[in-house]
């Protein structure tokens, strides 16, 4: 079943193209990943699909409604946790939750079991008296999650939801995505780390305003890096560039921080790759690896500046 | 050799709580020395006591030898803290040229590095831009500009790509592999586990103590990413 359905959407703010003819749709209980540069257009669309933004043209249809014509009733359908979210920082946790539980239109003991049950889903046990604006980041992301997910919604949408926040909180904060996920969930998720839309089924994505490239990971990565790609490491990789670069086998050689990562087509191998590189070069290591998202995100985007 | 930049078993307390507990670090003449480490790690109160911004409670650092205070020291050292305060209502160019004058580049050298600065940075088709308009990734660029300006031996960055897109983050990356091949020093904070295996040694810091150094496939070892042996290393730990 199609949980999000997006067809044709555009938006502009004056003469200024923001988001140009996205189509997509999203599997109930899929964990849809959505990147993009800063300014691609990701925040926009998801505004558009949450209903609080009127598309300029198109439509998208949010658990049967559509955004353009019925935003209220896709609004109670969806749970939003945006980068900004605010959270009310002199509150405590369970008072945050009953604010946001009542804005909702949850109240009395249907949001306090409610209260209970998230605070069991999202792991905040403990903490319900706590003062929001004391807890670390990745705590309080689970506050915004919690908040969130107080209607019950079957569609979470999560706007950079792990911005600034510490790796053992990401990789918690990922286990709960998953787990609503497995329960059914639909998940649609922005992130600049892009390591973490590893764990999406797919991912779309986006370059100045239009929907450039959708697929699973590994799928995108063989469409967009295809071949072979090695990582060579040493205190003198970098001195290895043009004679590597001279190589009618490699495609592309790109600096990597202090490695360099060469791309070859699929019939070279280690061997051959190690073979081209001079033992007096400084090289210490070869190894063959797997393209990454952020492979993928450079190729689609382009190099250079906006 | 004399190493372009040595930690010796620092401490810094802030009042009750120990910033850094006995951090100990080498980092060689073109080498990219990653500092990895979660908020809280101690990753910026090192990097200001390298800069000799603050002053240690125990052990000692030495930059080329010298102490970081002096004038000595300070010539051959470039540092961009996480907010790199540039001009917003400046452009490109007059910020560039506000903080070679700062520095006192020479003029003939100026025009030499604004040229190569530029074009290390690709920001060359936006020297007429204000900074406040400028996109986080291509503020950010400016800033490392602005830093290299007196062509510093050793550098320090305290989380140059904390909010920093993967493209831009991609190029300054990039950017440094160019300059530790060209003989400077670097030294790097980064929250980003994924960014340390472009290092050529880290330091994985937590709670103010170096739980491991080394070369960071090494370190990653065995496990499926470095963010995984990062959080078995903190775990054996706690």
């Amino acid at each position: 079943m199609k949980t999000i359905v997006v067809e044709r959407l555009r938006r502009t703010f004056g003469t200024f193209v923001a988001v140009d003819d996205v189509s997509f749709e999203v599997e109930q209980g899929e964990i849809f990943g959505f990147l993009g540069a800063n300014g691609a257009g990701k925040t926009t669309t998801i505004r558009m699909i949450i209903g609080a933004l009127p598309p300029t043209s198109g439509d998208a249809t949010v658990a049967g409604f559509s955004v353009a014509r019925e935003p209220r009733e896709v609004k109670r359908r969806v749970g939003y946790v945006s980068q900004r979210f605010s959270l009310y920082p002199d509150l405590t946790v369970r008072q945050n939750l009953s604010f946001f539980g009542g804005a909702y239109g949850v109240w009395g003991k249907a949001l306090d079991d409610r209260i209970e049950q998230v605070v069991s889903e999202v792991d905040l046990q403990g903490r319900l008296d706590e003062l929001t604006g004391e807890l670390p980041g990745g705590i309080r992301q689970r506050v915004a999650l919690g908040a969130a997910l107080l209607h019950a919604p079957p569609i979470v949408l999560l706007d950079e939801p792990t911005a600034g926040v510490d790796p053992r909180s990401r990789r918690r904060f990922w286990d709960l995505i998953r787990t609503l996920a497995a329960a059914g969930t639909t998940v649609l998720v922005t992130t600049h780390h892009l390591d973490e839309a590893e764990h999406c089924a797919r991912v779309g994505l986006m370059v100045e305003g239009r929907l450039v490239a959708l697929d699973t990971p590994a799928g995108l990565a063989r469409t967009w890096v295809p071949g072979r790609m090695f990582r060579v490491e040493g205190t003198a990789a970098h001195r290895a560039i043009p004679s590597l670069r001279a190589r009618r086998e490699v495609v592309e050689v790109e600096p990597f921080g202090a490695t360099l990562h060469v791309r070859t087509g699929e019939e070279t191998d280690l061997d051959e790759v190690r073979s081209w590189l001079d033992p007096d070069a400084g090289v210490a290591r070869v190894m063959q690896i797997r393209p990454s998202l952020e492979d993928v995100f450079l190729a689609v985007a382009g190099r250079g500046d906006p | 050799m004399i190493p372009a930049l040595e930690i010796d078993a620092l401490v810094r307390r802030f009042g009750a709580t120990d910033a850094l507990r006995g951090v100990s670090v080498t980092v060689a003449k073109g080498e990219l020395f990653g500092l990895v480490g979660p908020d809280g790690a101690g990753k910026t109160t090192a990097i200001r006591c390298c800069a000799g911004l603050m002053d240690p409670d125990g052990g000692a650092v030495r930059v080329f030898g010298e102490d970081p205070r002096t004038e000595k020291a300070r010539e051959r050292l470039g540092l961009m803290p996480q907010r790199y305060a540039l001009y917003g209502d400046l452009s490109v160019d007059e910020n560039l040229r506000f903080f070679g004058d700062l520095f006192d580049v020479p003029p003939d050298a100026y025009a030499q590095r604004r040229a190569r600065l530029l074009d290390l940075t690709r920001l060359a088709p936006f020297t007429d831009r204000r900074a406040e308009h400028l996109s986080g990734g291509m503020y950010k660029k400016l800033a490392l500009a602005c830093a290299l300006l007196h062509s510093p031996d050793l550098l320090l960055l305290d989380e140059p790509t904390n909010g920093v897109d993967p493209v831009s983050r991609r190029e300054l990356w990039t950017l440094l592999g160019e300059l530790v091949a060209g003989g400077t020093a670097v030294l790097v904070s980064t929250p980003y586990m994924d960014e340390a295996e472009r290092c050529h040694r880290v330091a994985v810091l937590d709670h103010g103590r170096i739980l491991a150094v080394g070369d960071p496939s090494e370190i990653a070892r065995g496990a499926d990413s470095f963010e995984s042996a990062f959080l078995r290393i903190v775990e054996a730990e706690a």
